[in-house]
């Protein structure tokens, strides 16, 4: 690809550099902006009188004696045990990945080959439930669940999340696998292997960067989620996001949002080291040859 | 499957039904500060009423039909009073349905191109980049899908104030300094849509760089050989094969650009806009929760998006046929 | 700061190992509620109960659950910790027990006041009070040579000199948030008009009149002394504008006043002289222009009787005298013997004493404040005349109020 770029003309090298050069701003600058002020009071980062105390730090030696304090961080993690609920979603999160690319690798396999019309059918009605607004579902399920005991276990809301995600984790593979020829795996077929065989062998060393991003979204769909996690899972059992939530304060009192910001931040670490592990995967792809489309 | 479908015809029932008369009764009430007369549900009245008919009194489409929904009667009334389209147009938007319908509709066509074309874009710069910059490229790309909305609105809501960081500069920039993005409807508005393309740029973006990495590159080498430039292998290589994803992406943005709730309530812009999802919330959120008129209007949001998915469905319908 | 909170924090458990170990139980216990310190201290204390189990889930959002949860046979939560607005959710669905007999075998020494009766039956306990009144700041009022405001006509006149002396631009303060914030500023200003919600003894609501409009023009009038974006500010909002010395007069809750005047989030000059003062009248009436609120428990009804006996002397035990000590007396204005009130708490108290109504303990009023919260904004954006968007209120709680059955 490299090579690639040294052939473009200096007018596209610098259009390209452009666009990314002004995408990275608009992506990383609030991040960035909240990493640094994760270290100052909330006096400071949320100020109603000048935005610059963000930078400057005024109520944050006032109140702390530094420039930079840890207290957000401290209080999170520490006062908090913020580390409960990050090691719950990490539960929740892998569960609902491993399963939902389970299902929809076999299943969105299985639609995409298929020449029957109820594929079609089926995945009309997964858009259906994905259409419905997640509040309305969870109030549906909500007096079944303290009917029969299920409330508020940790596998009760893996099985939710992964219900809800389904219909997409199937839409976006079928579309994946689509891309592959058929040909491919009508080949090896040919040659004599089985239908399981030829996707073991053939489909699956392909999958990947398609597999990699679906896996993706269900993992930011488990690890985002409010409305399902905030209403259907006991105090112990907790994800990050209702534990979050629980810093920023009601209308009667008043709750400490830096918790919420510094904890927010530090979850995000292992993300970054997360996405750098498996880009290797999205970028590996397809080599040239493979495919003779 | 079953677990999928129980509770669309839950609700389904439940939109079609509304509650028991309420039999209500004048007592007293007496709490730290005194008492006084006040009213209360007489339970022994309305359990014999509930243990009649458990599911409520049937409604049919009566809470479809009302005001809080699609409110044909004011509809119909506005049509017979006013004269003018402008006028007919401003009374509508003071109905909740259709001044939720209004938001909604303009920021799903709004957003959803915008948000293809932009993942496009970005997803094609950044397979252009060098390997070894990648990595963090795409981490970077995917920041602002990654923070949760919960806390990036929050800073984004405040970095837009007026006293903001964004806010100051917009001030600057437009020459105006009593400009504020909260207090005025067309700002919230534009500020919704940028934050929703900001917010989902990121999704186009990797779906299709994935799908680059799929590319053929003997067809790009023979196109290239055959003097196609850039434009032209984009145009007639990439494109096209990009074309299921694309369709893939623009059902998926329809459908969740059309339940935009999130932003509204991390803006706290329902002042100045509302939309279908946002509704229910309303609904189910108060001290009192109208189980039924939420339910109504979930079924209308999966009719609302059955009808914007339409042509994408008979699309793929047809692709299934020719197979 | 966070130190001293954790050495208070360990001396706490250790005093409550010590007084709460007279409470004995024989069931289990499971508690749902709002979360905040008050109520942490609350679920602390029944917890401290031996001989059963006792589990608490404290969140934003007890109120979306606690109902689902009650509503099971037997019921996944035996007490559930509401307000006045909030228990009525409860009594429309029936799922929360008279304690009358409770009372009478177990509960003979928690005093008469404590006790919420609605027709004659006891429905909850109650722990602690809330209400909405005026911060102001000391300094700001001393420079213009004003009185501390008793009426908003006062504040308004108040507002116009800060204005003038060129001290702050938009010198007062609100939750008017579109939604519930709103909403609850309607009914304070509703309620100061001396207007009634509905016609007497039903549902039916009655607030297009002159006393509305009167509410709503006093509410257009404040937000001219409000920075523009008022409709987005809630009390979070609204408390930090005065920490950062913006808003010098405001109407603000109880429960916060002690972050307002504690020495975090503002410059000395600006918190030592944030000042509480009592609840504001406004347009000659002798009512004030706010709201008294209660915290209280309940115990469900489908549960054992057991459980019951269990779920009442847990949660007497976890809002007697014991739980106050140093760290606890601060978080709220608790409603137990043996309480001191701080400075901070003058105001619920001088609301208490001025007559301030409590909030309408009415089964339909979560329809009217949720049709007010959604339809008022428009007025406020110069969208339309007040009579309109009472007109619009009334009309969408009434279909509300037809779809829950109130209204036929």
């Amino acid at each position: 690809m490299s090579s690639k770029l040294k052939r473009q003309p200096p007018a596209v090298t610098f259009l390209i550099v452009t666009i990314l050069a002004i995408w990275m701003l608009l992506a990383a600058f609030p991040f960035l902006w909240t990493l640094w002020g994760s270290f100052k009071v909330e006096g400071d980062f949320f100020s109603k009188a000048n935005w610059a105390n963000a930078l400057t730090g005024t109520l944050t030696a006032a109140e702390t004696g530094g420039r930079f304090t840890g207290d957000g961080y401290h209080g999170a993690w520490i006062q908090e045990e913020f580390w409960r609920a990050a090691w719950n979603s990490v539960i929740v999160c892998f569960f609902v990945v491993t399963i939902s690319l389970t299902l929809g690798t076999l299943g969105g396999y299985a639609l995409a080959r298929s020449t029957y019309r109820y594929a079609f059918w089926f995945l009309l009605a997964a858009l259906i439930f994905r259409a419905m607004p997640p509040i309305t579902l969870v109030s549906g399920y909500l007096p079944v669940f303290f009917q029969w005991n299920l409330w508020g276990h940790t596998a009760t809301t893996i099985i939710v999340l992964v219900a809800i995600n389904q219909p997409f984790t199937l839409w976006m593979l079928h579309s994946f696998f689509k891309n592959i020829p058929a040909e491919l795996d009508e080949s090896a077929m040919v040659d004599g292997c089985t239908r399981f065989q030829a996707f073991r062998n053939v489909i699956i060393p392909v999958m990947w960067p398609g597999v990699i991003t679906t896996g993706l979204f269900s993992f930011l769909l488990a690890y985002n989620d409010f409305a399902v996690t905030a209403m259907l899972l006991s105090k112990e059992n907790q994800t990050m996001i209702p534990k979050v939530a629980s810093f920023l304060g009601t209308t009667q009192t008043k709750g400490n949002v830096m918790f919420a910001v510094s904890s927010v931040v530090s979850v995000t670490a292992p993300l970054f080291l997360m996405i750098m592990f498996f880009q290797r995967q999205i970028v590996g792809g397809l080599t040239a040859g493979a495919v003779k489309g | 499957m079953l677990f999928i479908f129980f509770p669309i015809i839950s609700v389904v029932v439940q939109s079609f039904h509304v509650e028991h008369e309420q039999v209500i009764r004048s007592v007293e009430t007496c709490d730290l500060f005194g008492c006084k007369q006040s009213t209360t549900i007489d339970q022994e009245a309305t359990a014999a009423l509930r243990a009649e008919s458990p599911l409520g009194q049937f409604a049919g489409l009566t809470t479809y039909l009302d005001r809080n929904h699609l409110a044909v009667d004011e509809v119909g009334a506005t049509w017979n009073r006013t004269d003018s389209w402008r006028d007919f147009g401003s009374q509508m938007l003071n109905l909740p349905f259709y001044k939720a319908m209004g938001f909604t509709l303009t920021y799903t066509f709004v957003v959803t191109p915008l948000v293809i074309i932009l993942g496009f874009v970005i997803a094609v710069a950044v397979n252009s980049a060098t390997r070894v910059l990648r990595g963090p490229l795409i981490f970077f790309s995917l920041l602002p899908m990654m923070i949760t909305p919960l806390v990036g609105a929050l800073i984004l809501f405040w970095m837009v104030d007026a006293r903001g960081i964004i806010g100051t500069t917009l001030q600057y920039l437009a020459g105006d300094p009593n400009l504020s993005v909260k207090a005025s409807t067309p700002l919230m508005w534009i500020m919704l849509m940028v934050y929703g393309v900001w917010h989902s740029a990121p999704f186009a973006f990797i779906v299709y760089y994935a799908g680059l990495q799929t590319v053929s590159q003997d067809t790009l080498e023979a196109a290239r050989v055959d003097g196609a430039s850039r434009w032209l292998q984009i145009r007639h290589v990439i494109i096209p094969h990009l074309l299921p994803l694309t369709t893939f992406i623009a059902l998926m943005q329809l459908m969740d650009n059309f339940r935009v709730f999130e932003p509204i309530v991390s803006f706290a812009a329902n002042a100045h806009a509302t939309s279908l999802s946002w509704a229910i919330f309303n609904d189910l959120g108060g001290e009192t929760r109208q189980l039924s008129s939420a339910a109504a209007t979930s079924v209308l949001t999966i009719i609302g998006v059955a009808i914007l998915l339409s042509p994408v469905l008979v699309r793929t319908w047809r692709d299934f046929d020719r197979k | 700061m966070f130190l001293k909170k954790v050495a208070l924090a360990s001396a706490l458990s250790i005093t409550a190992g010590a007084a709460f170990a007279a409470c004995e139980i024989s069931g289990n216990v499971s508690i749902v509620g709002n979360e905040f310190p008050a109520i942490h201290t609350v679920a602390n204390g029944a917890a401290a109960c031996t001989g059963g189990e006792v589990k608490a889930n404290l969140t934003a959002d007890h109120q979306k659950i606690n109902l689902a949860g009650m509503q099971g046979n037997p019921a996944e939560y035996t007490s559930a910790i509401i307000a006045n607005s909030s228990i009525v959710a409860l009594m429309n669905e029936d799922v929360i027990r008279p304690l009358d007999d409770l009372v009478a075998a177990y509960g003979q020494d928690i005093p008469k006041n404590q006790l919420i009766t609605i027709d004659g039956k006891i429905m909850a306990v109650a722990f602690m009070a809330n209400a909405q009144t005026l911060a102001y700041r000391k300094d700001v009022l001393e420079e213009i040579g004003v009185e501390v405001p008793t009426t908003y006509e006062e504040v308004l006149e108040a507002a116009e000199k800060i204005r003038a002396a060129g001290i702050s631009q938009y010198p007062v303060g609100g939750a008017y948030a579109a939604g519930w914030n709103l909403a609850e500023e309607f009914v304070n200003m509703y309620i100061g008009h001396g207007g009634e919600f509905y016609v007497p003894g039903s549902a039916e609501v009655a607030i297009n009149n002159e006393q509305g409009v009167a509410a709503l023009n006093m509410m257009k009038a404040l937000t001219e002394y409000m920075n523009p974006d008022f409709l987005t500010h809630d009390s979070n909002a609204t408390g930090a504008e005065m920490e950062a010395g913006n808003v010098m007069m405001m109407n603000m809750w109880g429960s916060r006043m002690g972050n307002l005047m504690d020495d975090e989030g503002a410059e000395e000059q600006v918190y030592s002289n944030i000042t509480v003062g009592g609840p504001l009248t406004v347009g000659g009436g002798t009512t004030p222009a706010s709201t008294l609120w209660w915290d209280g428990w309940t115990v469900a009804k489908n549960i054992s009787d057991e459980d019951a006996v269990a779920t009442f002397l847990a949660m007497k035990n976890g809002t007697s005298p014991a739980i106050l000590n140093e760290e606890t007396m601060s978080q709220a204005v608790w409603m137990i013997e043996g309480y001191t009130p701080a400075p901070v708490n003058d105001g619920v108290f001088a609301a208490i004493a001025a007559g301030t109504t409590s909030y309408p303990m009415l089964p339909y009023q979560g329809l009217l404040h949720t049709a007010l919260g959604d339809n008022l904004s428009d007025f406020l954006l110069g969208k339309e005349s007040a009579e309109q968007a009472l007109a619009d209120v009334e009309a969408a709680y009434t279909t509300a109020a037809k779809e829950k059955g109130f209204l036929q």
